[in-house]
């Protein structure tokens, strides 16, 4: 078994897995932002539960944390594989012919996801774990008001934060949008080339992106 | 048909041997006619090369009839040429027009070097079948006969559709990542989809992936660019089926 995670097969498969955790990460990740535009008490409620929760923190927290890594370093690690297996690249090469832009940019669409989780970290993360876990402060409390919805208020006012979200999250899609049948594919699956799971692929990656990034707009343009 | 034909200039992949640094040089033919296949247009090349005095540009070819799987080139940026299922000796003429500008390359991949001009060596496809491309039958003089093995008529048609593959190296050549896994996922799924090709299934799937990652052909990423590129319109399930198999090989 150890061998086939050594294969380029293998590789492919590893890939695929940490990118369908990824890609159900970001549902309840977009379930939980939304509840920001309808109630302030239910995000904060939620926030404070994802916050604190030991199972959250301990157990699905580090399992993200390296679902996210590992995604990256093995696109990274192919990516440069890949160029290594090319050799010389062509005079004339058109690639519009027979594969989509998304397809052959995987690793640019990656690479400006991975920008705005460095982005993301910054803001959020890491004063998260600063108050709780350095600070000591467990209560979500600032003022004898929970925390969280004012933080994600604050965060938004920047239009320059906001258009910094609105153009990964562009980019999320365009990575979802070849990024979705393809896992499938990778796992040997030829359930992506059904018709019916491309047009579900396809509303996802619109959707899931578009979501994020109406909470980010939202939040810009009503904030008290 | 003097004055009819079309006059077209060429970027064509010069290298003297394995060792030189190749470049594109650019050559002129004129009147050639759009019955003409793309490899007879090579061939007007070369003899106007050879009347000059001039080292004619080699390319590789041999049935100039879609089935051995020889004729190769990268022609305006695609495998075998603009046109769809075919390969380079059935690409007509007739696809460009006069005035054309054409890039004419080798395959290019790490595991396809140049041995001249436009010629690759692809003998990295052989080591590939050696390792496992093949059933082992026992020809003992009692061999059982095939016919009386019942197939389904969908697994034959799929088996025979994996085994149109010529191993022509389209595939490769296409892929960004210079991946052969359409035609490694070609070859193992022939016999995969066969009982014949049961009972030695996982050291095949294994040996083969082994070789080719060997090889040193890169990572599949689903772009798809192979199966369009194909001159057999092999499909990516077969990729999927080696996958399924390699992963079912590794679970024994
Ligand atoms: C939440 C964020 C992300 C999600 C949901 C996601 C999702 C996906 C999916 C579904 C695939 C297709 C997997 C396959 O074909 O087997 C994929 C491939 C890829 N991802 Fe991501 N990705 C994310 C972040 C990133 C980041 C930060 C990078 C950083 C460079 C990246 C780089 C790549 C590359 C290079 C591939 C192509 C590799 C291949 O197909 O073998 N991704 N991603
Ligand atoms: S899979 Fe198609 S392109 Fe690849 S070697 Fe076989 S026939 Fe050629
Ligand atoms: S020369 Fe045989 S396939 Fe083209």
């Amino acid at each position: 078994m150890s061998g086939f995670f050594k294969s380029s097969i293998g590789r492919k498969v590893a890939m695929a897995l940490s990118a369908f955790f990824l890609m159900f990460f970001l549902i309840i990740h977009l379930a939980v932002n939304l509840t920001s535009i309808f109630s302030e008490d239910l995000f904060n409620e939620l926030s404070h539960f994802m916050g604190t929760n030991p199972a959250v923190q301990f157990a699905m927290q580090p399992v993200l944390l390296f679902g996210v890594v590992f995604h990256f370093v093995m696109g990274f690690v192919l990516e440069l594989r890949n160029r290594k297996a090319i050799g010389v690249s062509y005079a004339k090469n058109n690639g519009a012919a027979n594969s989509t832009w998304m397809s052959r940019n995987m690793i640019y669409s990656g690479l400006v996801i991975l920008a705005f989780l460095v982005l993301h970290f910054i803001d959020f993360w890491i004063p998260e774990i600063n108050v709780k876990y350095i600070q000591g402060d467990m209560s979500g409390m600032h003022d004898g008001e929970f925390r969280y919805f004012h933080e994600l208020q604050h965060k938004f006012l920047s239009p320059a934060r906001v258009g910094a979200y609105v153009i990964a999250f562009i980019l999320l899609a365009l990575h979802l949008l070849h990024g979705f049948t393809s896992a499938f594919q990778s796992m040997g699956s030829t359930a992506g080339r059904k018709k019916a799971l491309q047009t579900f692929g396809k509303v996802y990656s619109i959707i899931i992106p578009l979501g994020f990034i109406i909470v980010a707009v939202y939040h810009h343009f009503n904030h008290h | 048909m003097s004055g009819k034909g079309m006059n077209l200039t060429l970027k064509i992949w010069r290298q003297k041997d394995a060792q030189s640094k190749g470049k594109m040089e650019t050559y002129n033919v004129t009147d050639i006619s759009e019955h003409m296949s793309f490899l007879e247009m090579m061939d007007v090349l070369n003899e106007q090369l050879i009347a000059s005095g001039d080292e004619p540009v080699a390319f590789d070819h041999d049935c100039r009839e879609g089935i051995c799987g020889m004729c190769s080139l990268y022609i305006n940026g695609e495998a075998h040429g603009p046109d769809r299922g075919i390969t380079t000796c059935q690409l007509h003429m007739r696809m460009f027009n006069d005035g054309d500008t054409i890039y004419i390359e080798p395959w290019r991949a790490a595991a396809f070097p140049v041995i001249k001009d436009l010629v690759v060596d692809r003998t990295s496809f052989e080591r590939i079948q050696q390792a496992g491309g093949y059933i082992s039958v026992n020809t003992s003089g009692n061999t059982q006969d095939a016919n009386a093995l019942p197939i389904s008529k969908h697994a034959a048609d799929e088996a025979m559709d994996a085994a149109t593959c010529i191993g022509c190296g389209a595939c490769v050549a296409t892929c960004k990542n210079s991946s052969a896994m359409l035609f490694v996922g070609a070859k193992v799924s022939q016999y995969a989809l066969l009982p014949q090709g049961q009972v030695e299934a996982a050291d095949r799937v294994k040996n083969m992936v082994a070789q080719m990652d060997l090889e040193g052909f890169g990572n599949c990423t689903n772009t798809g660019a192979c199966e369009i590129e194909c001159p057999k319109g092999i499909s990516l399930e077969n990729i999927a089926r080696m996958n399924r198999e390699l992963m079912k090989a590794s679970i024994k």
